[in-house]
């Protein structure tokens, strides 16, 4: 007869564990989507479809700045510029700022890449075994893992919050309380963190945003070297002086959104090209210490290559899977979970817009969360067919 | 034999009581990639082969290696997504979307004809966050009664 060993479980650890079948016996509850009770500070809205961080930042600034911007171009400098140059001035710019809204919104708006936190017998497990790796000292034992990652040794730090052994290039983001997957940085200008998902969005964003204040500044010069030679009297309309400040205000922004923007787009194409995040770049995780020569165990040693994985990889999934319906033991258990956590942000969600049926919004994950819960179920049969058999 | 009911489950008409739940972890030695540990948990010895158990655990790292794949389709997808300015993820289903489908029926799949029948059954990763492969052992009742 098989001798089976059964692994001791603390009972203080694994909840209830009620059978999925009994799912639906509890009488109508109102259904709850995942991001109800998500854990970390974000904000959602359309029903979970659009997320971002708790402080905008001076999202509201950028989306001025580029509006207003480009509205003046349109306004004032195309005309001119059509009768005087070519007809072709309005149709770039326009694609430059359609190129440079829609990434901005998808930066700001997609999941940049969240960890969801460990379940509670995850959690357990990990303690059980960082407790029994033995570590005598008499300070806690620091809570670190060396993997060898392409034949170097790197550390995985333990995350408090989220209660997992990062994956390596993780980090929590203290703004946002998630760890992050391939955390670059946390973007106060977009108004959301810029991780593995949504850092092809912002490095399309800053560099189209580049091409178009460059082309916007140019015109603007144009225009200006243009007019002044073309009709010497032209100061002395009447709107002279809101000529010249609308000109000033042009050249002055874009002046300083050339430098800076491009300057930003460069440092990205630098650490696109090394495969590298901002984060690690900052620290120096990979600029060698005390002789050792350390380089970046995750660059393919080919700057094409590396361009190509960071830029046109497959998009990876979102993990934290907002729309999913909430199970309802699973509800009970992100409960007490929460309550033992910090105090969960539930009160500042923003349920913000009816969740109308938007087509574009159909993401393929929910009927795969809802055939995964059938097999789910279906499995569980086979077992109690195993057990009474 | 007597075994020691040490879980907090004590409702005897449950028919399928969890006893544990096992955890294979991530595999990092090749970087990021979605790649789970071969290594045989001890909890499962008595349950199920090992060769079938890593087996099933070499096919899902195949498949995960299928959907992050670097390959020209994946370098064509990439440049039309960018010339569109992203806008195709909204309508379109990504590879990586097409690869979890397939995954999700491989694990239905073996949990049909494998787990189960062992009393085991896997969870897919995804539900998970992609960090582990949660296997619950449940209950051998047929030793208690």
């Amino acid at each position: 007869m098989k001798n089976c060993d059964y692994q001791q479980i603390d009972p203080k650890v694994v909840p209830t564990y009620a059978s999925p079948s009994h799912i639906g016996t509890r009488g109508p509850r109102r259904v709850r989507r995942k991001w109800e009770v998500f854990p970390g500070k974000n904000r959602f809205y359309c029903g979970g479809r659009i997320m971002m961080a708790q402080q905008s930042g001076v999202l509201p600034l950028t989306l001025g700045l580029i509006l207003v911007t480009t509205g003046l171009f349109f306004i004032f400098d195309c005309p001119f510029l059509v009768k005087h140059l070519s007809s072709c001035v309005p149709v770039i710019g326009a694609v430059l700022f359609v190129f440079v809204f829609i990434t901005l919104l998808q930066t700001s708006f997609s999941d940049p890449g969240i960890l969801p936190r460990a379940t509670l017998e995850e959690a357990a497990n990990v303690e059980r075994q960082i407790d029994s790796s033995g570590n005598s000292s008499y300070r806690p034992p620091p809570r670190t893992k060396e993997v060898l990652i392409n034949q170097q040794m790197v550390k995985l730090k333990y995350c408090f919050t989220c209660k997992m052994f990062r994956p390596p290039r993780t980090s929590h983001c203290s703004l946002c309380d998630n760890c992050v997957e391939r955390f670059d940085h946390h973007c106060p200008w977009v108004g959301n963190c810029v991780g593995k998902r949504n850092y092809r969005f912002f490095y399309t964003f800053i560099v189209s945003l580049s091409f178009l204040t460059s082309f916007i500044f140019g015109c603007v010069s144009t225009h200006l070297a243009m007019s002044t030679t073309q009709q010497k009297h032209s100061f002395s309309y009447p709107h002279a002086s809101f000529l010249w400040f609308r000109v000033m205000f042009e050249l002055v922004i874009c002046f300083f959104s050339v430098w800076s923007i491009l300057g930003l787009s460069g440092f990205h194409t630098y650490l696109v090209a090394s495969n590298m995040t901002t984060n690690e770049d900052i620290k120096g995780s990979w600029s060698g210490k005390s002789g050792d020569v350390a380089t970046n165990p995750f660059s393919h040693r080919n700057v094409f290559v590396n361009c190509c994985s960071v830029l046109c990889a497959p998009l990876p999934p979102s993990l934290i899977d907002r729309r999913g319906i909430l199970p309802v033991e699973e509800e009970s258990a992100q409960m007490c979970h929460a309550d033992i956590q910090l105090p969960a942000n539930k009160n500042q969600r923003n349920m913000v817009g009816a969740p109308a049926h938007h087509p574009l919004c159909l993401k393929p994950h929910s009927k795969l969360k809802a055939e995964l819960a059938a097999a789910a179920s279906a499995c569980l049969s086979v077992v109690k067919v195993w057990l009474s058999g | 034999p007597f075994v020691p009911q040490t879980h907090s489950l004590q409702d005897l008409r449950q028919q399928a009581a969890v006893a544990a739940k096992v955890f294979i972890q991530r595999d990092y030695t090749n970087g990021t990639l979605c790649q789970f540990q071969t290594k045989f948990p001890s909890e499962l010895e008595t349950r199920i082969d090992k060769q079938q158990f890593e087996e099933t655990v070499r096919t899902l790292n195949n498949l995960y290696a299928e959907a992050e794949k670097l390959g020209s389709q994946s370098y064509i997808e990439g440049c039309l997504a960018c010339l569109t300015a992203y806008t195709i993820f909204l309508c379109m289903e990504t590879h990586y979307e097409k690869v979890l489908k397939k995954i999700a029926k491989y694990i239905q799949e073996q949990n049909d004809k494998v787990y189960a029948p062992r009393g085991l059954l896997l969870t897919d990763p995804i539900e998970r966050g992609l960090r582990v492969i949660e296997i619950t052992i449940f209950e051998d009742r047929s030793l208690t009664q």
